[in-house]
């Protein structure tokens, strides 16, 4: 065992898989002799070169759809956007024709990009929000969103040998965290699996990206309160392994759901609506969403906490829906 | 021969074009279609100057660069009948076709989408240092477009086999190039990006030829890329039903004087390289690949439904 950085095991499975398969590249802002805006690349340049590790100018939506084509022509690249806010920018490749690929045109498309949701940084209102939201709808799109160093890794590896468009949620609070994991990197983990981190009977929490991270420290706090959360990481959001949730809420009956974007609009509804429908008569209390609220993030760190969930808020609220009679 | 060959494929896509307006006429195909009725040389001499080994992307206005580069008509067409032997299997439509075993990469709804997507098949050409082009075919509306300028500043930056052939026929929908360009000249653009730029006579098959094959050479070299404006005019509507109100009667009429395909038949006569005979010879057995088309999409089984909801994602 070890304790590495989410950002350590990141550099490490990307070497590793530029170094089993020569098809992979990486392409996107700033990667190469920057190593990346968190350093993730950092080192690689030196050992691929730039043909394999590729700078590019800022041009979101061409680094998209140029390494589309590629995919489509038999590579199989890894781009990065920056910061996950810039995806606006990339969006129209993604949506219209990454998506397409398979269904329509019978294609395969290996592509997976990597971005930076999240705040918690003080970075503002376009450099902050969780847009995954923007992929959720959009079928043929893959989408990982891990919490951890092991499934960081574990799941960066089934989506760079995946043969379809996966987006690769690395939020930016995760980075610097440090995490005890073996000294070989683990097998890939497959898609569509979710974990249980906690088990507990009172009632479930689902969350995914760094929102597990919160969630598990606010289900220790609510144990010392005699509270026993269950908490589930999704791991993966596309595909949803709605089975374990299910599986779940049948024992507790009660659920919160998690999610560090607005409200209004959020995947949390989703899964909201997918409880409802298939576990309805389990339910003790209706399904809790507990999400950022329907403002930009502001910079100021009192103000950017204030709007998105924390530990303290995700306790109070699962400590009031599993008390509620 | 090459003129020869090349007038066969520039009758079969204005028959074929023609063939699909007359059937949304006639109410048997479904969803819309945009014909290049006038820019059958540009489809054409691109074509035929690319190799085997090439890739050609395209637009919504895509049948005429998909029949160049060899598609069978009857699977072209079935994606307007939604028959299951249709290059898309029915799925795609008129505007979303693929078959990359024959350098096809595809036609694109999104105007201005499939830019980088050519580009990065030249980017896998060039990491795999084989010796393909990709020909990116589009309009002047097109050009418009910012991944337009983002994917030609990579493209020269890194000196990509991909060849930008920009369809300039006066018109992105209503919208003349009068209205929708600053500087008339699409070429001119290519200064910006430090690479070659020209405006070529898209009417003229040989011109278009000779063009694309020297960049195409010198994209194969390692020179890079090349912006080849082809002016041209499309003669038919926009897409089905276009009333044409954004222009007059009397320009069109102006314009049906340098129809590439009579245009090709008087060189042919001139040059007695086919006499009248000939052409009303390859004319009828044109007419006979489009009627068998037909009546091929007619009898093909329809799309299946069961096996597309299971197509989303690849193993
Ligand atoms: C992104 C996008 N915007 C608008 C349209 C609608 N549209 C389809 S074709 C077209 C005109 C395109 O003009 P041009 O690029 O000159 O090609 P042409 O139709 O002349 O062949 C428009 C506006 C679209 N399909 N995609
Ligand atoms: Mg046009």
């Amino acid at each position: 065992m070890r304790n590495i950085t989410f950002t350590q095991i990141i550099r490490e499975t990307l070497e590793a898989e530029l170094t089993r398969d020569e098809t992979i590249f990486l392409m996107g802002e700033d990667i190469g002799v920057y190593g990346g805006p968190f350093g993730a690349s950092r080192g690689l340049l030196e050992k691929f070169g730039s043909e394999r590790i590729r700078d590019t100018p800022i041009s979101e939506q061409a680094i998209t759809g140029i390494a589309i084509g590629a995919a489509v022509a038999g590579q199989r690249p890894i781009i990065e956007i920056m910061f996950m806010d810039f995806i606006t920018l990339a969006v129209d490749q993604m949506v219209n024709m990454a998506a397409k690929l398979h269904p329509i045109y019978g294609q395969n498309c290996p592509l997976v990009l990597r971005t930076t949701p999240g705040a918690g940084r003080g970075y503002g209102a376009t450099h902050s929000q969780s847009l995954e939201r923007i992929f959720c709808g959009i079928p043929g799109i893959k989408i990982a969103a891990p919490s951890n160093a092991r499934d960081g890794s574990a799941l960066l590896q089934t989506a760079i040998r995946d043969n379809n468009p996966v987006l690769f949620l690395e939020h930016k609070l995760l980075y610097p965290m440090r995490f005890e994991v073996d000294d070989k990197l683990p097998e890939p983990t497959p898609f569509g699996y979710a974990k249980i981190t906690r088990e507990g009977e009172d009632l479930t929490i689902i969350a995914w990206s760094y929102m597990s991270v919160l969630a598990l420290q606010a289900a220790a706090k609510l144990s010392n309160d005699d509270i026993e959360a269950e908490v589930i990481d999704l791991r993966t959001l596309a595909p949803l392994d709605i089975d374990t949730i299910i599986e779940s809420v049948k024992s507790t009956g009660r659920v919160m759901i998690i999610e560090e974007g607005p409200l209004t609009g959020g995947f949390a509804g989703e899964i909201a609506a997918q409880i409802t429908e298939q576990a309805f008569e389990y339910l003790d209390y209706p399904v809790k969403r507990l999400a950022g609220d329907d403002l930009p993030i502001p910079s100021a760190k009192s103000l950017e906490l204030n709007c998105i969930p924390s530990v303290a808020t995700i306790t109070k609220a699962a400590s009031d829906l599993a008390l509620a009679d | 021969m090459l003129l020869k060959a090349a007038y066969n494929q520039m009758l079969l896509i204005r028959y074929f074009e023609e063939s699909i307006e007359r059937l949304f006429l006639e109410g048997r195909v479904m969803g819309t279609a945009h014909t290049c009725i006038g820019q059958e040389a540009v489809s054409v001499g691109v074509a035929t100057a690319l190799q085997p080994q090439d890739a050609m992307t395209t637009t919504h206005r895509g049948h005429g660069h998909f029949l160049a580069r060899g598609a069978e008509p009857a699977k072209a067409m079935a994606e307007l009948f939604g028959k299951s032997i249709g290059y898309s299997k029915g799925r795609g439509g008129s505007q979303m076709m693929m078959a990359p075993e024959m350098g096809f990469y595809g036609s694109n709804g999104i105007t201005g989408g499939s830019i980088p997507f050519a580009t990065g098949i030249a980017l896998d050409a060039s990491i795999r240092k084989t010796d393909r082009v990709s020909a990116c075919m589009f309009g002047d509306g097109a050009s418009n477009q910012g991944v337009f300028h983002e994917t030609l500043n990579m493209a020269a930056l890194w000196k990509l086999p991909v060849l930008y052939i920009v369809e300039n026929n006066g018109y992105a929908m209503s919208t003349s190039t009068d209205q929708g360009l600053a500087n008339p000249c699409i070429a001119d653009r290519a200064k910006a990006y430090n690479i070659p730029g020209v405006t070529i006579n898209g009417n003229d098959f040989e011109e278009v030829y000779n063009c694309v094959q020297q960049y195409a050479e010198a994209a194969r070299q390692g020179e890079g890329p090349a912006l080849i404006e082809c002016m041209t005019y499309r003669l038919s509507g926009h897409s089905r039903g276009d009333p044409r109100v954004y222009r007059t009667r009397e320009e069109e009429q102006e314009a049906w004087k340098r129809d590439p395909v009579k245009t090709m038949e008087k060189q042919l006569l001139e040059r007695k390289v086919l006499t009248a005979a000939q052409i009303e010879e390859v004319q009828q057995k044109t007419t006979a690949i489009i009627d068998k088309a037909i009546i091929t999409c007619e009898n093909a089984p329809p799309a299946s439904a069961a096996e597309f909801q299971n197509s989303l994602f690849a193993e």
